[in-house]
Formats: structure tokens, sequence, C-alpha cells
């Protein structure tokens, strides 16, 4: 905020509602509820209170076909209109493939021309306008699995179903790839270690690998090689994921990529992942979990998931998002110059504080890790929510 | 409710607007003190359109409280159904407005017959109601059908414009087009099950057709051909029926928003056409050609009014948070880098980068990560306006002139008509220029993007209030003027800058400023240079100056260039700004040689004030 602004303002600032602290959920024990909903409206194969696997199926529909646009009256080189008159089956009618839907004959039957379906399906319409003949094809069915083994806690008619399950809940801050499930592995000792390819072995085939605090280009080509069905880590350089992906990501959505499915916990760069997250994820290793990368950072925000499902019910400790940042709270720093430094709240001054940038912005003192004080933008944190 | 139902706008004492932006709820509230309108105060919260609110009327609510609990003055009703209307002496306001960009704001897909006729018609149309062009087809876009059908399936637009063909002309292309939309079933972003809509603006002799064709698919609304001969483009009624349907059909749809239009009392309108509108309004008020930009954390808006037509152009992928990362994708990283005077790996940058995308609402804490920002703004705003340019064209396919080979087409007259010598003043708003420390910072960002020439007034929005503005303009001209003026505007000053190139140290431009206590400065500058004199806000100064016969400075009568001009300077925050370091601007490319020359350059401007630059960046 410009300082003539700022003092224009005055208190007032500071009683202005502040922006939402973000936090990403590190959670071993929690209720997760899945929204599984088909693209448009369809059939529910499951009934409240059903018990699911990850690939039951849940709900179906079907996509109608890719349409065909036949443009007949070029073809012919005839009017448009004729087209109406020379169709052997009318508007509605299924057709199979080379099956003969159309007829012309002129100069008393000394030109003849036909018209064959190039695919199976339905004659859509047949425009007298255009002379354009098209055909649908077949429907499509598109099927929506569980994803997560749990209960069915609701019913939506004709849209789809929520899955209830509980287990360990992981929030990463960026991934690629969509819905994967697998058994878990952590060939890693510690969250700053860096997995190596040659930690990778063949028996790591349809698993979720955790790679530790960098998931590197040729380890990340050899978990694709083994045929491992996803990879955690810490972070990865931003250069080595434009070598991998083949171009450079522009806006953060994804989750539509083929193949592996990657999550990032903390950001780009080699950084360590959380303690709390390495700590859970190597105490449920062996243990199948589901991930899915999938990342919108924009409103609406989504970020990748991992899941683990389990039952054992922990009871709630620590900090919670809704009671806000408060004295004690442990925070993560999100920006240089102290960027990935995990710290604990000391002061929330009221008062606006120029940063060595010139800007006048709301701040927290926070202690780092190693006893250091440092001032921070409140904007520049977020809550670790345990 | 309806207009009619207001108090004449006369009798208006206090008016509430808001904005309900994708992540920030931002009211403003207005009175009238001693018969002139101002800006009081203003009120924030977070958008409440995602779960697990959906409802944005709660930060609607949120940001409006905001305002009461500064001026102690009651704006809504006490059960939280609404906005008190009118002001009954005590509480209420007269007057409640809003616009909204919330949810990704407006998506449409745009078609026409040919791609640089009614199908660049209509993506104007589209652009300057406020919409996001998801894509726009055309028969001659070099697509095959199958693969135009693939793109509107996957696409889920909002609502659909397509246009084709002249009045009475031939209907079969445009049905061909029709039919391939329709064949392709497109499904709406918002909502299961409610017809999408379609506005048709082509050939009338065609819309007939159209109308049959839509039935029981699409809520179809025909209007008056855009391009009724290729001579006119009319795009006022698609635009209106644009707004109309946003109303009726996707806002609708959208959660909290039927409360949110009830408690209006005029038609919510998208953000990108009120802020278009504010820009309207800086043009009217000081009659010269004007450029606008709205530099957001996902999109950049440019916006033109030049000779009385009005193009916004948006650039959806690039902005400060959620897409800086295709700034640099589109820029490429060597134009990033030309701006900072430090050395920074790729890896480095790129990281930075990508880390600030994934967490975009973090801020600079240092100098360093600043600059940082401040160079990708550039970048952003340059790309941003080289898109506006391809969007404001001249109408291709209309005769152009007549000379005795006969009509002569589009093809030989250059594409835009945006000529930045004529352009007389530009304005920019968005968060990383309101929220630039320092008000030079923003004005060389603007100037370093988008190289003004001659002589150009630089404005700036003051707290974000263009779009409250623009929707207030709408019914009550005489407010929105008068706060625009007042409280919008950041009168930055006027930036004096020759066209042409020189060598480093030669003489270029020599300037007479006639302050208004009478003294007279007589500044020569070199090729290279840069100089900021103070010329406070509401002062005036008279300007002579004279270019060496490399450089231009405007036009004569015969528009042809010219190296003498008088004119006048509008103070400001900043002042006037003499640059001399080219049009288009020379920049070094070894990074010593480049340090030096931006760190001379800043601190001729005092671009970082308090900061001692040669000491926070060393050489390397």
């Amino acid at each position: 905020m410009p300082k003539k602004q700022v003092e224009e303002q005055g208190e007032k600032s500071s009683t202005q509602a502040f922006a939402y602290t973000p936090g990403l959920k590190i959670k071993e024990s929690e209720v997760v509820e899945k929204e599984r909903k088909l693209p448009i409206l369809g059939e529910i194969l499951v009934k409240t209170n059903d018990d699911v696997k990850n690939d039951t199926r849940v709900a179906q529909t079907f996509v109608p076909g890719d349409p065909y646009i036949v443009d007949a009256a070029n073809m012919w080189g005839v009017v448009p209109d004729v087209i109406q008159e020379c169709m052997l089956k009318p508007v509605g009618s299924k057709v199979n493939k080379g099956e003969t839907i159309a007829k012309y004959t002129a100069f008393f039957g000394l030109i003849k021309k036909s018209l064959e379906s190039p695919l199976e399906g339905t004659i859509e319409t047949v425009s007298p306008l255009t002379g354009q003949i098209i055909i649908t094809g077949l429907p499509v069915p598109v099927y929506i699995d569980a994803y997560v083994p749990g209960k069915v806690k609701e019913v939506m008619p004709r849209e789809g179903a929520v899955i209830e399950t509980h287990g360990v809940f992981i929030q990463g801050i960026f991934g690629i790839g969509g819905e994967k499930f697998g058994k878990l592995r952590v060939p890693v000792e510690s969250a700053k270690d860096v997995l190596s390819a040659d930690q990778i072995t063949p028996d790591m085939k349809d698993c979720i690998i955790v790679a530790g605090s960098l998931v590197k280009l040729d380890t990340l080509r050899k978990a694709i090689q083994i045929g491992a069905a996803g990879i955690i880590g810490g972070g990865i350089n931003s250069d080595e994921l434009v070598k991998f992906m083949g171009y450079e990501i522009g806006v953060a959505i994804t989750g539509e990529e083929e193949g592996i499915t990657m999550i990032i916990t903390e950001g780009f760069g080699n950084m360590n992942m959380h303690l709390n997250t390495f700590k859970i994820l190597k105490k449920y290793d062996g243990q199948k979990a589901c991930i899915n990368g999938e990342t919108q950072i924009r409103a609406g925000v989504i970020r990748p998931e991992v899941i683990i499902p389990h039952e054992n019910r922990i009871s709630k400790t620590g900090a919670e998002l809704s009671d806000g940042m408060v004295s004690g709270t442990l925070i993560r720093i999100i920006r240089e110059p102290y960027f990935g430094a995990i710290a604990k709240v000391l002061s929330l001054p009221v008062e606006l504080q120029m940063m060595e940038s010139g800007s006048y912005v709301r701040v927290l003192e926070a202690e780092l890790e190693n006893g250091q004080r440092v001032i921070v933008p409140r904007a520049n944190v977020e809550i670790i929510e345990e | 409710m309806s207009i009619t139902m207001l108090k004449p706008t006369k009798e208006m004492q206090y008016i509430m607007a808001t904005d309900v932006g994708s992540t920030t709820t931002k009211a403003r509230f207005f009175a009238k003190k001693s018969d002139s309108w101002r800006f009081v105060v203003a009120g924030e919260a977070p958008t409440t359109v995602e779960a697990p609110f959906e409802d944005v009327t709660m930060g609607v609510m949120n940001a409006i409280r905001e305002v009461e609990e500064i001026t102690g003055h009651q704006i809504l009703k006490p059960d939280g159904t609404g906005v008190i209307i009118p002001y009954d002496g005590k509480k209420g306001v007269d007057l409640y407005c809003t616009t909204s960009s919330a949810g990704g704001g407006l998506q449409m897909m745009v078609g026409g017959l040919v791609r640089s006729m009614t199908a660049e018609s209509a993506n104007r149309a589209a652009l300057g109601a406020g919409a996001i062009v998801m894509d726009a087809l055309s028969v001659d876009d070099g697509r095959q059908p199958y693969e135009k059908i693939k793109r509107i399936r996957s696409l889920r637009p909002d609502m659909i414009l397509l246009a084709g063909g002249t009045d009475g002309g031939d209907v079969e292309h445009v049905m061909e087009l029709a039919e391939l939309i329709k064949s392709a079933q497109p499904k709406p972003r918002l909502g299961i099950g409610y017809e999408l809509p379609f506005v048709y603006a082509g050939n009338n002799k065609a819309a007939q057709y159209i109308e049959e064709l839509a039935k029981g698919s699409f809520a179809l609304t025909c209007v008056e051909n855009i391009r009724p001969t290729l001579e006119i483009e009319n795009n006022e009624p698609a635009r209106h029926a644009i707004h109309k349907l946003f109303m009726e059909h996707v806002m609708s749809h959208a959660p909290g928003y039927n409360k949110l239009m009830k408690w209006a009392s005029i038609d919510i309108m998208p953000t990108p056409a009120a802020e278009g509108m504010a820009i309207q309004l800086l043009e009217k008020n000081y009659k010269k050609y004007s450029l606008g930009v709205g530099l957001g954390g996902a999109t950049t808006n440019v916006y033109s009014v030049w000779e009385g037509r009005f193009v916004r152009s948006v650039s959806a992928n690039l902005g400060m948070s959620y897409s800086i990362t295709n700034v640099l994708k589109e820029a490429g990283i060597d134009n990033v880098m030309r701006w900072m005077p430090f050395k920074l790996s790729e890896q480095n940058l790129r990281n930075r980068l990508m880390n600030k995308m994934i967490r975009p609402t973090t801020i600079p804490q240092t100098l360093e990560e600043l600059i940082i920002e401040h160079s990708i703004a550039r970048e952003a705003l340059r790309l941003g306006l080289r898109h506006h340019k391809s969007i404001a064209t001249r109408l291709k396919g209309a005769k152009q002139y007549h000379d005795d080979f006969g009509w002569m087409f589009d093809a030989v007259v250059k594409d835009t008509y945006i000529d930045m010598m004529q352009i007389g003043c530009i304005a920019g708003t968005g968060g990383l220029l309101s929220h630039a420390p320092d008000r030079v910072q923003s004005l060389q960002i603007l100037t370093d993007a988008f190289q003004p020439e001659g002589v150009t007034y630089m404005f700036q929005d003051s707290v974000f209030m263009m779009p409250h503005l623009g929707v207030l303009s709408t019914v009550h001209e005489e407010a929105a003027l008068q706060i625009f003026d007042k409280d919008c505007l950041v009168k930055m000053g006027t930036v004096v800058a020759p066209r042409g190139v020189g060598k480093a140290g030669a003489p270029c431009i020599n300037v007479q400023i006639e302050l208004p206590d009478g003294t007279v400065l007589n500044e020569s500058l070199k090729f290279g240079e840069i100089k900021r004199i103070p010329l406070a806000e509401g002062q005036e100064a008279k300007l002579s100056i004279t270019t060496q016969k490399d450089f231009e400075i405007g036009y004569n009568a015969e528009m042809r260039p010219t190296n003498v001009k008088n004119d006048v300077a509008m103070g400001g925050v900043v002042g006037i700004v003499l640059d001399a370091r080219g049009r288009p601007l020379q920049i070094e490319t070894e990074i010593n040689a480049r340090r030096k020359q931006l760190l001379n350059w800043f601190n001729k401007v005092n671009l970082y004030p308090g900061v001692d630059l040669e000491k926070t960046f060393k050489e390397v």
C-alpha cells in the first residue's frame, strides 16, 4: 500500500477485514467426503449407506456420440433443398456404418449417386438450407467410480453421490495427473532425503512412492519406467518440470495429464517435506492410498491430495484453522527471504509496518526453528493445520 | 427492483456500490456534500461465492458492514434481507449498484463467417460486453468440423454469440456454422438442465431459420446484425443482449445472485464492462484519445477510446498472481530479466514465479522481490497492449478509399489504429499498480510497458473504484463524473517522450517549461536520459518542445510528423517526466551495462525512494 494512502486511511486499515490465511491440511485422522458427480445427468448405481471400494461404480451416463457432418449438397453438386428428397431414412433413424442413407437420380436415371453413412449412429438433421446431413455417433458410456473406499453418505438423484471415508488427509501445493490408487512406499529415511533413481525398484510397480525433499527428473522417469502409480515429494525444480512435461505451465490448472500422478507438498525448488507430513506417510508405509494431482489455482481453488483410509480414529490436537492466527500458532513462511521456513507466531502487531520493499503492510513477529526472530507480512505465511 | 422506483438523481444523497471480485468483495460508499458527490469510505471482505458459503450476498454484507462500522451510517436491513433504500434522513442509501466478476466472470464463445471480418466483430462485441472469449469459430479458421465440435464440447461456455453475413446476403454459410454449433450440444458451465443463452447477430435473412434451429436447445435472442454491411460495425445491440442474458441466465445460476439481483437497484454488470465505462468517462473528461488498463491477478484488460470508438481486449492468462508464470512463458525470460538491475539464475527466477503462482496472495517483502514483480508487470502490460492492438483494428473487408485504380481494401492499410503519439491519457488500475509503494513506480511501469509518445497524461485508480463508477454512470453520470475526477483518479503527471532512436549521449530534446509562478525552466536531454521535474497536482505548465531531426514529438495540422510542439503539462503526484530513452526504448543487454543503465534511470526519477540502489545491487 502506498505511504500516502496509508496516512489517508490511518487506523481505519487496522479494522479492515484481512485476508483469510490459507493453510494446507496435514491430518492423520479426518473424516473425508468426496463428491462424485457425472458430467451430465445419468443413473446412480449405489444407495445411501452402501459400502464401496475405490473402484466401485457409483454412477453412469451416456454422453452423446460425436456428430459427423456430411456435406451432401456439395459432394453431389446439387442445390441444398434436394437432399431431403433423396433421403432413404427419416431424421431420427438409426443407421449402420456403410449403409446407404441417400440416393440421387437425374437425367432419367443417367446420373445416379448414393451416399453411405460414415459411422454407426442416428440421423440428427438434414438441412434444406445447407444440404448438410448430421449423423450422431453411438452414445459413449461414462462411469464414475468411488475413488475412495468407504460408505455412501448421500445420493444426489441423477447427479452423483457423496462417499465418506476416514483416514489420513494431506493436501499438496501442486500436482499433475488424476486419481490413482496404490500401495504407499517410503524408501527414504527422512524428510530431507532426496530419492535417487536407483532406489526405485521393479517391486514398486503400481505403488505410490514418497521421494523426500525433491523429485528429480531422472527419479521421475525411473518411476514411470517401472510403472509406479504416483510419486510424492516436497519440491521439484521448475525447469525439470518443464523438461518432464515438454511445455511450460503458464496457469496452474492440471489433473488431465496421462500417466503418473505427482504431488508436490511444499513448492518449487529443493524443499524439505514438512516433518509431520513425512512422519504420517512413513507411519502408513505399505498401506493403500488414494491420490489425485488435480490442481486449480484460481477462484475455487483445488489442491492435490493424499488420502490413506484407516479406522484408527485419533482425537484432535493442535491448531484448527478456524481458531485463526494467535500467538503460538505454527506457521510456514511462503515467500522470500524466509521461504519454506517453519516458525511460531510471537505477536501480531496491529499497526502497519514498512517492509524493505517500501510497502506498508500488516505483519507478524515469528520465531524460526533456529531461534531467529523475524518480521514478515501476514500475507506471506500459512497456518499449518495438524 | 426497477429503476423507475428510485428517487430522481437530483434528490439522491447516499449511494452504495460494490464489486464482487473473484477473491474480494469491495464496497465503496459515496455521499453528496455541499452539492458535490464524493467518495466517503471503502469496506472489503472475502468473496463468498465458493463452498462452504456459496452465497455472494454474505461477502457483500460483510463489506458493507465494514462501511457501517467506520461511518456509523446504517445501510443494511437488520434482518439481513438487503440494503435499505431509499435514505430516510437517518439510514439507508438512495441507490445500490454492483458489478461482478466472481466465479470466472462471463465466459463466451463467438462465431462468424470470416475470421478477420464477422468473427472479429463478434469477438469485439463480446469483449466490449465484459466477456472472456474462450474461442472464436469461423468457416475459415483452418479447423475441420469435427475439431470445432470437439472444441465446443470441451469449452462449456456461459453464452454463445453468432454473427455472420451482411444483411440480405446468402444464408447458407451462417446456417452451416449454426448447425455445427447445435450438433455439438454445448452444455452451460453453471448448472445442469437449463438452456444455454445464444445471441444471434448475423444476416437478418437467416434469423427465422436460426429461430427454428434453436428451438428446444438454446435460449435464443436475435438482435440487429453486427455487420449489416462490411463498412459498418454495429456492436451495441449484441452488447445489450449479452448484458441482459448475463443477468437472466448466467447470474441467476451463480450462488446467491438471485438475492443480490433483488437487492440491487439496477442490473448487475460484469466488472470489465463497468471498468470500460470508467475509461470512457476519462476520455469524456479530458477530450483526448485514451488508453486504460486493468492489471489483475489472472487477466489484463486493456481499453481504448479512439474517435469515439470504445474497444476492450482481455488477455485471459496475463496476470500478476494466478497467471504470473504465463507472463514469463509468453514474454520469454530475457524480456522479463531486462528490467532487473541484478543477476538471477533462470532456475531461481522460475522457481520464485512458480511459487508465487501456487501461493498467489503473497506480497514482496524485499526490494529484489518487488523489482521482480514490477518486471513481470511491465511485460504483462506490454503483451496486453500488443493484444489490444490486434483487436483495435480498422474494419477488415471495408472499403477504405478510392483512387485511380478503384477501391482500396484493408490489405494495404496498417492493422491497428492505435498510435501512441496520439494517445493523450493513460490510466492504470489493479492490485499491483494501486499497491505500488510509491506512485512513481506505477507511472514508470506504465511508461516502460506502453511507451507513450509525445505528451501524455498519466492517471492511476486510487483505491479501485473504476468499476463502481462505471456502473454508477449508467444511472447517475453526474455523480460518477464528479467522484471520478476528485477521488478516483490520482493524477500522476505528464510524460514527454520523443519518438525515435539516436546515439547514446547525443542531443535529443529541448523543453521549455513555464511553471504557474512564471518561472521558466530550460531542459536539454541527451539520448538515453530521463528526468523528473516536480509539478504539483492541480497545477499546469506550458511546454515548448523541440527535438533533434531524428526525433518526432507530434503531428502538424496535415498529420505529418513534426519535431516542434507547444502543449500543456498536467501536474500530479509524480510531476513531469522527460523521457529521452528512445521509442522504442533502448535497453542494454550485457548484465553490468544494463545494471548501470537501469540504476541510473531508477535514481533519476527516484523510483525506489530512500534506498541506496548502488549498494543494494552490486556489480556482478
